[in-house]
């Protein structure tokens, strides 16, 4: 489906990266999570306080990347909408 | 455009779009909800630092004979703990919820060994630690201590270091 529509190869290459990095983040923040939670209920209270500081870092990173994606998707959009209004008005040879 | 393209204007490639941006905006809402289940981890660990765990009293000193094994429940009603009299007469206390998977740990009878009949558990009647079986973690030990003949619950230890 590449180079149809709205989509276009780099387009989507940059949000096929930033999902793949937001899921990457997500996956460390559950192992964070579980490990947080083992460490607490083992005595070690003091790991909550460092852990939710990196937890809320990575949130922000996911964060900063999703809205990466929408600015990717909101340019590729507007591009496409402006492609697509060329080609409807009428050449200066058409009838 | 015919009228029925601009009626029914589905194109599959802004559909898969579509779903690229949605898949985005639902692992990052996962992402949050992590963050939030860190949060809570970190609120109840400092709610639980501020509260002062009650001192109870839970029996007289020589009532348990030497080996024995008496439930009591502490610092809540629902909160099953163990004290364990050694053969040599020392008394030490711990949780009855086996680390892994709450179940109920039993003690043998010599008081040395705490089973836990679910996964076959089990932790070291001297201080808790874990003999065999899947617990993760110590059981943690009720802080005890003699007052006037009488033997009170004062706290718990749960292996950390940190109270």
């Amino acid at each position: 489906m590449r180079g149809r529509g709205p989509l276009s190869g780099r387009s989507l290459t940059a949000i096929d990266g930033a999902i793949a990095l937001i899921a990457v983040i997500l996956v460390v923040q559950m192992w964070l999570l579980t490990a947080t939670l083992e460490g607490v209920l083992a005595g070690h209270r003091s790991l909550a306080v460092p852990a939710s500081v990196i937890s809320g870092l990575l949130f922000l990173g996911a964060f900063s990347l999703y809205l990466f994606l929408m600015r990717v998707d909101r340019g590729v959009r507007a591009r496409a909408a402006a492609e697509a209004s060329k080609e409807a008005k009428p050449g200066p040879g058409a009838a | 455009v015919s009228l029925w393209r601009e009626e029914f204007s589905v194109h599959a490639a802004e559909e898969h779009y579509v779903a690229r941006r949605q898949f985005g905006k639902f692992l990052v809402l996962t992402s949050l909800g992590m963050f939030a289940g860190n949060l809570w981890i970190l609120a109840k660990s400092l709610l639980e630092r501020r509260e002062a765990l009650p001192a109870l009293p839970i029996g007289r000193v020589g009532d348990l004979p030497a080996p024995g094994a008496k439930v009591f429940r502490y610092p809540r009603e629902n909160d099953a703990c163990l004290l364990l009299r050694a053969a040599d007469g020392a008394y030490r206390a711990f949780s009855q919820k086996c680390t892994h998977l709450s179940c109920a740990v039993i003690p043998t009878e010599d008081a040395t060994r705490l089973d836990c009949p679910c996964h076959d558990g089990a932790f070291s009647g001297a201080d808790g630690r874990v003999l065999q079986g899947p617990p993760p973690r110590p059981l943690p030990r009720i802080l005890l201590e003699e007052r006037g003949g009488e033997l009170w619950a004062v706290g718990i230890d749960l292996g950390g270091g940190d109270r």
